[in-house]
């Protein structure tokens, strides 16, 4: 108990702690020293951040082009484009969002305003335990699915909707309850003393005060799921060519067509790493867009409460 | 109307329990027949204990790797942001860590092998000749960057953001009466932090922990690109022959399998699945034990 005898001797209330002349050389020391080094973890830690960026955009931006955006890939060797890959990965996600949107926010409107006890307990514990599925194996299950009524083999951009589902359904309910529980009781209140049924509140009042949160919380689930890449590789398969029909043959993505380009570049090596990394710049864009949209849609139109 | 609407709810809240049934259903049963299939038909012609048991050595390996190394970090990066930095720092430095989280995983797959695993080769190269009498360490180092190290400290990096907001959340609920009272006596900073504010966090970092193991067991197309795989199972962290992992086997195998193979390869994703639910259930417990006692 050394320290406590020295904190009682000389403490100075009215002395900053640091600058006390109380505090004894070695524990100044020590506290330097780790202040340091926990400023230097945090230093650490954001050397990969900005390496990552800046590597993306460095050997990105070459890859970039008007035939990048335009063309396929079909019958070209080391050149052609991603919109096969963009178009894939818009109607892929789009169909995920279109499931797990009105799944993740009816569900969150259970859990929030329904339910009770043990079952709602028990369902926030899955939702929860659900975050953590690994993305692979959302794929699988999508494929199992799928393979039991259309035959082994089976691959289409619906399938990777589906996978992409189970891992966007928790984040949806996660972030939409979150922004239910701080629509303040005193307004469902008000409406219950007018004599509103319960479903015309959720439906007059909670939700649209919570709107602008929901959108952001969506569109950040969406950004988690747009740069997926293992369920899809197990379930809408690699194509050269433009495919927009969900439900008919394989449908190519970013993430995917990322990974096909570095991993089998052909003979023209370079222009397949260019292509791989203007992809990998183009889905960051497109996930730095969606969060810095979500947070300007949510300071813009965010319902004000007093 | 009313009846119809709070039905919707309960049913799309039912849904969700019914697709975490589902997944687990469903890799039963396109599992189950390479579960009870002879060795002979299995890929290797192995029993598919002996197929698996490799590829969990490999999962868990990585991902230990990866928790051993970001758990530290992201326990001085959440301190930083919640009781160094200043306060009005403190958002903006929580959005720069989060944005860790918000890169594709397939992103982190190239930057670790076309800058990490290259930067790292003479690191590796320095470990085999200091501490190759280590079994970790014992090479010979890649030449390539492509190993068991580099796929871990880029699992790390992934997994940084999930641990250190767990521990951030905890560190800034930290009671301020008890460090005000700490600093009144006297303390210093890292003296309060170490009396008032470590200990009310450890149950949550240990938890968050938990959280970026389950993230790291189950990380696919990072550890798929980095790792050069020959399916040995060793310790050594720095060479050219790693075990692969489940979840990179699966994206490296199964685009190019027929028939029981997938079965196979879906029966590894049930054991994935099984360790990834049991590792963060027992998190959420911790959390949830947590929340209730508060």
């Amino acid at each position: 108990m050394e320290g406590a005898s020295e904190l009682a001797v000389h403490a100075r209330p009215q002395a900053a702690p640091l600058l006390s002349a109380g505090v004894g050389w070695r524990r100044r020391a020590v506290n330097t020293a780790m202040t340091v080094l926990i400023g230097g973890a945090f230093a650490l830690a954001m050397i990969p951040l900005f390496s990552l960026l800046f590597e993306v955009a460095k050997r990105g931006i070459p890859g970039l082009s008007v035939e990048f955006f335009t063309s396929d890939a079909r019958g070209v060797v080391g050149g052609g484009g991603a919109a096969h890959a963009i178009a894939g990965t818009l109607i892929i996600t789009a169909v995920a969002a279109a499931i797990s949107v009105p799944i993740g926010i009816m569900a969150a409107v259970y859990l929030n305003e329904y339910g009770t006890g043990r079952l709602r307990r028990g369902l926030t514990f899955f939702v929860d335990v659900m975050t953590g599925i690994p993305s692979i194996v959302a794929g699988l299950f999508a494929y199992a699915l799928f393979e039991l009524f259309l035959g082994p083999g089976i691959r289409l951009g619906v399938m990777g909707s589906v996978a992409l589902s189970v891992l966007m359904v928790p984040i949806v309910i996660r972030s939409a309850e979150e922004v239910l529980k701080i629509v303040p009781d005193h307004l469902r209140e008000a409406a219950h003393a007018l004599g509103t049924p319960k479903w015309r509140i959720v439906t007059k009042v909670v939700l649209p005060t919570a709107f602008a949160g929901l959108v952001t919380g969506v569109m950040i689930a969406v950004a988690r799921i747009v740069g997926e890449t293992a369920p899809l590789l197990v379930t809408t398969g690699v194509v050269d060519s433009m495919n927009t029909d969900p439900f008919n043959g394989r449908m190519q993505n970013l993430a995917v067509y990322a990974y096909n380009e570095y991993r089998s570049p052909g003979v023209m090596k370079q222009a397949a790493y260019d292509h791989a990394w203007a992809a990998a710049l183009t889905l960051i864009a497109i996930v730095m867009v969606l969060n810095v949209l979500a947070r300007v849609i949510y300071r813009r139109y965010k319902t004000e409460i007093r | 109307m009313g009846r119809v609407f709070s039905g919707t709810a309960l049913a799309a809240a039912l849904a969700v329990l019914c697709l975490l049934g589902g997944v687990a259903v469903f890799l039963l049963s396109e599992g189950l027949p390479a579960l009870t299939a002879g060795a002979s038909e299995l890929p290797g012609g192995k029993s598919f204990v002996d197929y698996a048991a490799p590829l969990a050595f490999g999962t868990v390996l990585a991902a230990a790797i990866a928790a051993l190394v970001a758990v530290p970090l992201a326990v001085a990066v959440a301190l930083f942001i919640t009781h160094v930095a200043p306060p009005r720092l403190a958002l903006t430095l929580g959005y720069l860590v989060d944005l860790l989280a918000a890169i594709p995983s397939i992103v982190y797959g190239l930057w670790g092998i076309f800058v990490l695993g290259p930067a790292a080769v003479p690191a590796m190269e320095w470990l085999q000749a200091r501490l190759g009498f280590l079994p970790f360490f014992e090479g010979p180092a890649s030449a390539t960057g492509r190993t068991m190290l580099v796929a871990g400290l880029v699992l790390a990096v992934m997994i940084l953001p999930i641990v250190s907001a767990v521990a951030r959340e905890a560190f800034a609920q930290a009671p301020r009466r008890l460090q005000e009272g700490a600093q009144a006596l006297g303390a210093t900073r890292w003296e309060t932090i170490r009396m008032s504010v470590l200990p009310f966090g450890r149950s949550s970092v240990i938890s968050g922990a938990m959280l970026g193991l389950g993230r790291a067991l189950g990380e696919t197309m990072a550890v798929t690109i980095i790792l050069s795989v020959s399916g040995a199972v060793s310790f050594n962290l720095i060479s050219q022959a790693n075990p692969s992992t489940i979840a990179a086997n699966i994206a490296l195998d199964f685009p190019e399998s027929s028939g029981l193979a997938i079965n196979a390869l879906i029966a590894t994703g049930l054991v994935l699945f099984a360790i990834t639910m049991a590792t963060n259930m027992a998190a959420r417990a911790i959390i949830g034990r947590q929340a209730g006692a508060r």
